[in-house]
């Protein structure tokens, strides 16, 4: 670079660092593009010898058995749906809520520590919110999950809802009662879950409800809008696209996170039937049982997990993508 | 002629800057007010202070009296949301709803005060369409989204909005900067009709067009108003050397 600058301009010269740079950059993308790829070949290679043995019914399978090796991965598939939809449901208000007391409501002086602290929610390790779950929250659980074993009537509810399990089936009024008192399971899971996603919807919620224009408000202010008024016709429509990229950012993270959840979820493949038993979702599965699988279609059914977790952010980053594109007003793309 | 806007004595500070000091200002009913002066002279501070905007602004202050048809609208007991249906504003660049058709555009205001009833809402509507020259444009578009007409129609559909409301006053903060020559013209000429049906207070920093559509004009400088009346004598006899330098050009 300094030899080049020191060289009178010539237009050959020029040219030909244009050509080696953007050779460079072509080879260094296509480094990204090849990974991409390479990662897909090679999971689908060894999720092989499942693929062909189960075929669909690996996913249609509820049975996960390494013991006979029988491998269904329906339940799995279910508690990673389960745990992110629901997480997701709980967070995203609370985030839409919290970037909007940053933005429009809060004193100057609170929003920045507030915001901070949001935003470091998303700095915690995994590992860290595992053992809070287990170590905090999960004691607390199990002090509520007892009364079911103390309290008579309680206990009656839950003799019958045990009667309706272990036959395999649940009722609405079952699935939300618990199946033991340890605390760990499902619900846990998506607890904490619900914390760990809620930063990246806030403060990218932050961000585009703080990019909305002033005049936007302010001509809705001027037509005779309240402040609630101004946030829900004139700041969330504009801001709408930009916070639905924020939910689905969230929804990639909770599809894929692993240790938080493989240490509080139990690592059950039963059918599920209770909002706090033990359960799995693919990601879980992955970290409990990859360093265990000897045998050649139990560890091949692990990575044919991976293998649909990825296809299934695949799939998910398309959606948000369409979802965004559809969502953005003409005018301030 | 009554007034139907009375400024009396109006101070306007931001933290401890004096952006506006003691201005005076009537505007008749139906007449178009142009408010002039250099960038940066209070203009358009001023504009703001008349529907309650610097409300918004944290540590703006506004002192003195403004009374819009007797009623003082910084009075104990007035309610500024309440207030602003009184009072339209249009801005400097055209800013339609994104999310909303250039029908909901327009009765956005009315939607604000509860109006429901969709006959109504398409009666105002073609009514204030009219009323900014739009209609003809737009009346085979009405659900299509307001960003997607030119931009000199956007300021007209934002014309529509304000027009809407019905308001006693219209403020129109340099409305046509943003805009070619063809749709400046188009504004300039829809503002003699405007004035029919309401009272527009317009802050310009154009010369000419203050001198082409305004019936009084008043001269900022520095947050004073230095000189203020009727448009042509502002700029045929003005009383002010200031003025005088500044409409032939010598400053500004």
């Amino acid at each position: 670079m300094s030899q080049a600058t020191k060289r009178p301009p010539g237009r050959g010269l020029s040219s030909r660092s244009d050509d080696v740079f953007r050779t460079v950059i072509i080879g260094l993308s296509l480094v990204i593009a090849l990974i991409f790829i390479l990662s897909i070949y090679q999971l689908a290679t060894v999720s092989w010898p499942t693929l062909s043995t189960f075929g669909l019914d690996f996913y249609t399978g509820r049975t996960w058995d390494p013991v006979n090796d029988v491998y269904g991965a329906f339940s799995m598939i279910i508690g990673t749906l389960v745990t992110s939809l629901i997480a997701l449901a709980i967070s995203v208000p609370l985030a839409i809520a919290s970037a909007l007391f940053i933005a429009e409501y809060s004193p100057k002086w609170l929003a920045g520590p507030v915001g901070y602290l949001i935003e470091l929610l998303a700095a915690v390790p995994s590992v860290v919110y595992g053992l809070w779950a287990l170590v905090v929250i999960a004691p607390k659980l199990a002090e509520w999950q007892l009364t079911y074993f103390t309290d008579p009537a309680k206990l009656e509810t839950y003799s019958a809802c045990q009667e309706l399990w272990l036959q395999g089936t649940s009722s609405f009024q079952c699935f939300f009662v618990p199946s033991a008192a340890d605390g760990r399971g499902l619900a846990l899971a998506t607890l904490i879950l619900t914390v760990m996603i809620l930063p990246y919807t806030a403060s990218v919620a932050r961000d585009v409800i703080n990019l909305v224009p002033r005049d936007q408000r302010e001509a809705m202010y001027a037509l005779g809008a309240t402040k609630w008024e101004v946030i829900s016709k004139a700041v969330l429509p504009y801001a709408r696209a930009g916070i639905m990229g924020g939910v689905l950012l969230a929804l990639g993270r909770a599809l894929g996170e692993t240790l938080a959840v493989a240490m509080v979820i139990g690592d059950s493949q039963a059918p599920l039937t209770s909002l706090w038993q033990n359960f799995s979702t693919m990601a879980s599965v992955i970290a409990n049982q990859f360093g265990d699988a000897q045998q050649e279609l139990h560890r091949s059914s692990v990575l044919a997990l991976g293998l649909t977790l990825f296809f299934m952010s695949v799939i998910v980053n398309v959606l948000a993508r369409i979802v965004i594109k559809r969502l953005t007003p003409e005018g301030i793309k | 002629m009554t007034p139907i806007l009375v400024a009396k004595d109006v101070d306007i500070f931001y933290g401890d800057f004096h952006a506006i000091k003691k201005v005076s200002l009537n505007a008749e009913i139906g007449t178009v007010n142009a408010l002039i002066g250099p960038s940066g002279c209070g203009k358009t501070t001023f504009l703001r202070s008349l529907n309650r905007m610097h409300d918004l602004t944290p540590g703006a202050r506004v002192e003195g009296t403004i009374q819009v048809d007797g009623q003082d609208i910084y009075g104990p007991g007035v309610d500024p949301v309440a207030m602003r249906r009184r009072i339209g504003m249009v801005f400097q660049k055209p800013n339609p709803f994104p999310t909303m058709s250039v029908l909901d555009n327009t009765v956005a205001g009315l939607k604000l005060a509860g109006v429901r009833d969709k006959n109504q809402l398409m009666a105002v509507a073609e009514r204030s369409l009219r009323g900014a020259a739009l209609w003809d444009e737009v009346k085979d578009r009405l659900h299509m989204p307001g960003m997607g007409l030119s931009g000199g129609q956007q300021q007209r559909l934002c014309i529509a909005r304000a027009l809407a409301v019905e308001p006693d006053v219209l403020l129109m903060d340099e409305p046509t900067s943003a805009l070619d020559p063809a749709s400046t013209a188009k504004i300039e000429e829809l503002m003699s009709e405007l004035k029919k049906v309401t009272t527009i207070l317009i802050v310009t920093h154009n010369m000419q067009q203050a001198a082409r559509i305004s019936d009084t004009c008043s001269v900022f400088l520095n947050g004073d108003m230095i000189e203020h009346g009727p448009t042509e004598q502002i700029f045929q006899h003005p009383q002010d050397k200031r003025t005088e330098d500044y409409v032939s050009g010598r400053f500004g």
